[in-house]
């Protein structure tokens, strides 16, 4: 059996999770791989969600935002632009690939937009492969031994 | 202004000063003849018709022109004397001697009872009123036609003899002439250039139409001559009430709201650059507004379907779908376009004795009773062709059913059709506003991908939008005929009364709150909030958040570095917790 990659998503109230309706009501195909949060304004997105999220078994993170402008709250989504490559930078910093988090823009009327969204980002994230977390990342005490195992560099 | 005592014909009248003896006769309900008077231009006693007896206060006599003559006080004037009346017979019949008898003239003879003028008639249409003159000089300004020559030779005519640029083709002057000498001609032989129709009336100061609010006249300040050489203001001095303001200018004034319908309508979409239909290249190839303004009787053919050479056509072609369902323009129906092209049809055999080809791709009358109203119409015996045009083309000189040729697949027929007509009309597509982007913005609702606004659900919300307070009405929305909108219109506002009413609003549950305890006053929210709901307490040196501000997007709680700010039904515990249940 192929690997499914188990996906969160956390999409806008006002532009990404009405699009996602109506991916649904316009009998959209796409994979069933993203499980979705709908947060009121992708600038809710605190980077601590996204590391939560891998941290508990995740494979990939889709943040859906409103395209640059549209934002219903002015500027919400600009503010998450700003957030994620760094959250992204930090990713890298911890030997996870950056591509496992993914920033896109889908308005309230492009349900095949979010359709193609979901569709390249699982197939992007299968081919990636599963997100192989170790057990002693989540204690300090076993990390710290680990990392003096190998002396101070981590995998 | 001074008033001053006066009598005319031994009637007492107490008029301005320096009013003219003529408009006192006139209030007083005496008539004086007169055939170059005309109250908004200076008096001129160009025609010497309008002379009476003026009798000072020294009991001296002598004939005035009353057009001209001041009032001053005291003075008495007759105008029915022996002397006055010979007079007038004088210098009439000298008028007459060189003018053609028109009836202005011979109507005025009959009346100051002259039989057979004394020197004969002339040939000169004009007799030298100098109206149209005086109305291009003193009302329209544009100073385009003045007298040339002097004595007998005298003559009006543009300077210098040559066609002149200083004329804004108004027509003030031939409106005026009383006697048609001077007449505005099309100057080829054209009578209806539909290119020149205009969608709108075509008076400078009109009502837009009939039904509309507030149904009150504007000017046009494309007609309007003021706005052309300053001059005019004809219908300014006409108003009884004063009404009519020509400074006035588009002002934006500010209305406080809590609720807004918007039904910002559509645009008409442009078949210009689909050539193939020739519109704007070949004659009498017009869009379906254009052909609706003809028929209007208020419109500029009077209700007459009329081809540019003012003759009736004898074929008219209708063609659907253009530039809807097509794929290099707009992909969705228009939704109107066949029902009112079969209006036109209608429109077409009730007036007129032409053909009428419908020229389809899929004949949609879906409404009530529309389907009834198609049988109607292939009962009157109209073309019904199942095929888009495919082009227009010019006929050629010895084709002798029509001046075009529509070009289609009848595909029922499964044949090539050529069909020579004399008119087409290009049902084109309703299109949203250039601008319903910036609209949509402007309201924080969304357009679609054609362009039309979009209702917070296609099923269960088709009035409102993701806004609260903002709905939707008509075409706006997408493309819909009238019954439509006036449901969708009626529940809007019944959506927004219903806001209104209850005279306050509920607030969210959601908003974010700060935790003064954690809050370390870094301020770091402060800047974050677009709405400025975050403000700083300088005493507790913590931030707080004004819930009547807030509209919990939650942009803070993302940032706050230690975690202070809680966005209520969507706090971190929260999120954490659905991330956990949708990943175990």
């Amino acid at each position: 059996m192929s690997f499914e990659p188990n996906l969160v998503g956390f999409l806008c109230n006002w532009c990404s999770y009405t699009g996602a309706d109506l991916a649904g009501t316009a009998r959209i195909k796409y994979p069933p791989n993203l499980k979705v949060i709908r947060v009121m304004c992708s600038g809710r997105v605190d980077p601590n969600f996204i590391l939560e999220a891998l941290a508990h078994g995740a494979d990939g993170v889709l943040v859906c935002g409103c395209h640059p402008g549209d934002c219903h709250y002015v500027e919400g989504n600009y503010k998450c632009q700003r957030r994620l490559p760094i959250t992204r930078m930090l990713l890298g910093e911890m030997g996870i690939d950056p591509r496992r988090v993914r920033l896109e823009w889908v308005s309230a009327s492009e349900g095949v937009r979010f359709g193609q969204v979901v569709s390249e980002f699982t197939e992007e994230i299968r081919s990636l492969g599963p997100l192989a977390l170790q057990e002693w990342a989540f204690d300090a005490a076993a990390a710290d031994a680990q990392l003096a195992h190998q002396g101070g560099d981590h995998a | 202004m001074p008033k001053v005592n006066m009598t005319v014909d031994g009637r007492p009248i107490t008029v301005d000063e320096g009013s003219y003896v003529l408009q006192a006769a006139e209030a007083l309900g005496i008539e004086i003849p007169t055939l170059c008077f005309f109250k908004y231009v200076k008096p001129y006693a160009a025609c010497r018709i309008c002379v009476v007896e003026a009798k000072n206060k020294r009991g001296r006599t002598r004939i005035v022109t009353a057009c001209n003559y001041p009032a001053s006080e005291g003075i008495e004037i007759l105008t029915r004397t022996p002397r006055v009346m010979a007079a007038r017979k004088l210098n009439l019949e000298m008028l007459m001697s060189r003018c053609a008898p028109m009836p202005v003239l011979t109507d005025l003879a009959r009346k100051l009872g002259i039989d057979q003028p004394r020197w004969g008639t002339g040939t000169d249409m004009c007799i030298l009123c100098g109206l149209c003159v005086r109305v291009c000089d003193e009302i329209v300004g544009a100073q385009a036609i003045g007298f040339a020559s002097r004595g007998i030779e005298r003559f009006v005519t543009t300077p210098f003899e040559v066609d002149s640029d200083a004329c804004i083709l108004c027509g003030a002057c031939a409106a005026l002439c009383p006697t048609g000498h001077i007449r505005m001609e099309e100057a080829s032989d054209r009578e209806v250039v539909h290119s020149e129709i205009t969608l709108g009336p075509n008076a400078a100061i009109s009502v837009p139409f009939r039904q509309a609010v507030p149904n009150a006249p504007r000017i046009d300040p494309e007609f309007c001559v003021h706005f052309r050489t300053g001059g005019c203001k004809v219908c300014a001095s006409v108003c009884p009430k004063e009404c009519i303001s020509h400074d006035d200018v588009e002002r934006f004034e500010e209305v406080e709201v809590g609720t807004v319908v918007l039904a910002t309508g559509y645009q008409d979409f442009d078949p210009t650059p689909f050539k193939q239909y020739g519109y704007g290249r070949l004659p009498n190839v017009i869009t379906s507004m254009e052909f609706e303004r003809m028929n209007n009787a208020a419109g500029s053919t009077g209700g007459k379907i009329l081809l540019e050479n003012g003759k009736e056509p004898r074929a008219i072609a209708i063609l659907h779908c253009i530039g809807s369902r097509d794929e290099n323009a707009h992909p969705y129906c228009s939704r109107v376009c066949c029902m009112y092209a079969l209006k036109f049809a209608h429109l077409v055999k009730e007036k007129t004795s032409a053909e009428v080809y419908q020229l389809y791709i899929d004949l949609r009358a879906f409404g009530k009773g529309y389907e009834e109203f198609f049988h109607r119409i292939l009962e009157e015996g109209v073309n019904v062709i199942r095929g888009k045009g495919a082009e227009v083309v010019s006929a050629g000189r010895d084709c002798q059913e029509g001046s075009l040729i529509v070009r289609c697949e009848d595909t029922l027929a499964a044949k090539f059709r050529e069909i020579p007509v004399d008119m087409v009309v290009l049902c084109t597509a309703l299109e949203a506003n250039r601008d319903a982007k910036d609209v949509a913005r402007r309201f924080g609702i969304s357009v679609g991908a054609d362009g039309w606004f979009i209702e917070r659900h296609p099923k269960l919300g088709p009035v409102s939008t993701t806004t609260d307070g903002i709905f939707l009405a008509g075409v706006c929305q997408s493309p819909k005929d009238i019954p439509d909108t006036v449901a969708q219109g009626s529940g809007a506002a019944a959506h927004a009364m219903s806001l209104m009413i209850r005279g306050e609003v509920e607030m969210d549950g959601a908003y974010a709150v700060i935790d003064d305890e954690v809050c370390s006053g870094c301020r770091l929210c402060n800047d974050l909030c677009p709405y400025s709901a975050i403000g700083f307490d300088e005493t507790k040196k913590t931030s707080s958040v004004n819930p009547a501000l807030c509209k919990a997007c939650g942009t803070c709680a993302a940032g706050c570095p230690s975690g202070a700010i809680r966005a209520l039904h969507f706090a971190d515990d929260q999120i954490y917790a659905e991330i956990e249940g949708i990943l175990s």
